[in-house]
């Protein structure tokens, strides 16, 4: 390969991290809201936010970013920047998962101290900055972790709507090459690099929150498995069973 | 907006064509990612480590990376090596490896949640190891893990539209190409959209049934 060609990776490598950071943020701040959302006293917000995560859950990430590319513009007259229509795709797709996860781990935790946050009178808003959130936080990580390295092989998808990520510049060093082995083996080992440095991020993000309340990471990690599916990729399942069990 | 029925209705021959075309993918590739994913799981319980190690290795490689790049390594490179498939064999396979690095961490899961005392009953029996896994540990296992596996066969329905992209006639591919030839985007994409809301959703609430059948 010659250096022009790896220049056009390294070029594809910036947008998958673009992408992969903005579309990571939309999709925490849509989990948090939504997840909280879901806890509501007030039955339509549950409804609103369980229809959201069921719509969202329900379709393929695919084809939310088709939808966002061909019938946006049509239907609202709304043209997207790619690198934007790929963020709100990517976002509220991997949102709807990640509304799961902090729905699961508010729920897991103790009761008691929901109770003792009354007894207080804390106000709802109070006991969910106070007493929920900090003891939740540090559960959801590792499911986090998982769902940001469904989102980092989710980036991927853009490539088909002509976007340059890293996916995008494999295909475009393909045709120049004509030979495949090569380049697709490169793509392949970034994005295991990407990968590997995100759960080493977020692995050391766990130990730090965990420790703030004591506790030690990595506790049933089996059991974990058999939900992992429920928190990231998967259909509308996860019931009431999801996230911290 | 403006939203037209007929070409809805125009569609619709298309779509269920697409419609068979996807789930033959799901059921061929559901079945090589739960073959697949036992093998791997028993592969990771011998006792060397120069199984263990390289498996480990393989899976975690595969599922840390994106099917997309996985679709088309397999589409362009095999026939490089002079192994050709058909499109959607090739899809298959892609889904069905790339699922099966999920299916055997659950397995995993599924084997290590069956209680000691039962493997030492079976030592204490002195079966054979062979039907310690066949008549002991697996029947045990496999009917915990039943309900996950299913959420794995929703996920894969939902990466299916991915086939589009090696040239697979799958429900998206014929949306795609009915838009193509009738300027027409919003209507095909929207009936496929719904209709995977349509299957994966009451498909997600019977495995909620199902797992409360089966686990405990």
């Amino acid at each position: 390969m010659t250096s022009g060609l790896w220049e056009l990776v390294l070029k594809g490598i910036w947008v998958t991290v673009q992408l992969l950071f903005f579309s990571a943020l939309l999709a925490g701040a849509v989990s948090f809201v939504v997840g909280m959302a879901r806890t509501s006293r007030l039955w339509i917000v549950r409804f609103l936010a369980g229809f959201y995560t069921e719509v969202f859950r329900g379709t393929s990430a695919l084809i939310m970013i088709f939808w966002v590319y061909f019938v946006l513009p049509l239907a609202f007259g709304w043209q997207l920047v790619p690198m934007w229509a790929g963020t709100l795709a990517l976002g509220l797709t991997y949102g709807a998962y990640g509304s799961e996860i902090v729905r699961g781990a508010l729920n897991a935790v103790d009761p008691a101290q929901r109770e003792g946050g009354i007894a207080l009178s804390f106000t709802p808003w109070q006991r969910m900055r106070l007493i929920l959130l900090p003891q939740a936080v540090p559960e959801m990580i590792p499911s986090f972790c998982n769902l940001l390295i469904e989102l980092l092989k989710g980036t991927a998808l853009v490539s088909i709507m002509g976007m340059g990520d890293l996916t995008f510049s494999a295909n475009l060093v393909r045709l120049a090459l004509q030979q495949s082995a090569e380049i697709y083996t490169y793509v392949l080992l970034i994005y295991f690099v990407i990968a590997f440095l995100l759960t080493r991020v977020m692995r050391g993000l766990e130990k730090r929150l965990k420790a703030g309340i004591g506790k030690e990471p990595e506790r049933g990690a089996s059991q974990r498995e058999l939900r992992r599916a429920e928190s990231t990729g998967v259909g509308a399942g996860a019931g009431a069973a999801g996230g911290g069990a | 907006m403006n939203w037209d029925w007929s070409a809805v209705g125009d569609f619709m021959p298309h779509f269920w064509d697409g419609l068979l075309v996807t789930l033959q993918a799901l059921a061929l590739g559901s079945l090589i990612a739960f073959a697949l994913g036992l093998v791997w799981a028993l592969l990771m319980r011998t006792p060397t480590r120069w199984v263990r190690w390289p498996v480990g290795v393989v899976t975690e490689f595969v599922r840390n990376t994106p099917l997309l790049v996985q679709l088309f390594f397999l589409f362009y490179v095999l026939p490089e090596w002079n192994i050709t498939f058909s499109a959607l064999t090739t899809g298959v396979v892609a889904i069905g490896l790339h699922y099966s690095t999920y299916t055997m961490q659950v397995y995993r899961a599924g084997i290590e949640g069956v209680p000691v005392g039962q493997w030492e009953a079976a030592t204490a029996l002195s079966l054979p190891v062979r039907r310690t896994w066949t008549a002991v540990i697996l029947p045990q296992a496999i009917r915990r893990v039943v309900p996950a596996l299913g959420n794995y066969v929703i996920a894969m329905l939902k990466d299916t539209p991915m086939l589009m992209t090696i040239t697979v006639l799958e429900m998206l591919g014929e949306a795609r190409l009915y838009s193509q030839q009738h300027f027409q985007f919003t209507e095909p994409l929207t009936v496929i959209g719904v209709a995977f809301i349509l299957i994966s959703y009451p498909a997600s609430l019977l495995l909620r049934a199902l797992e409360r059948r089966l686990v405990r």
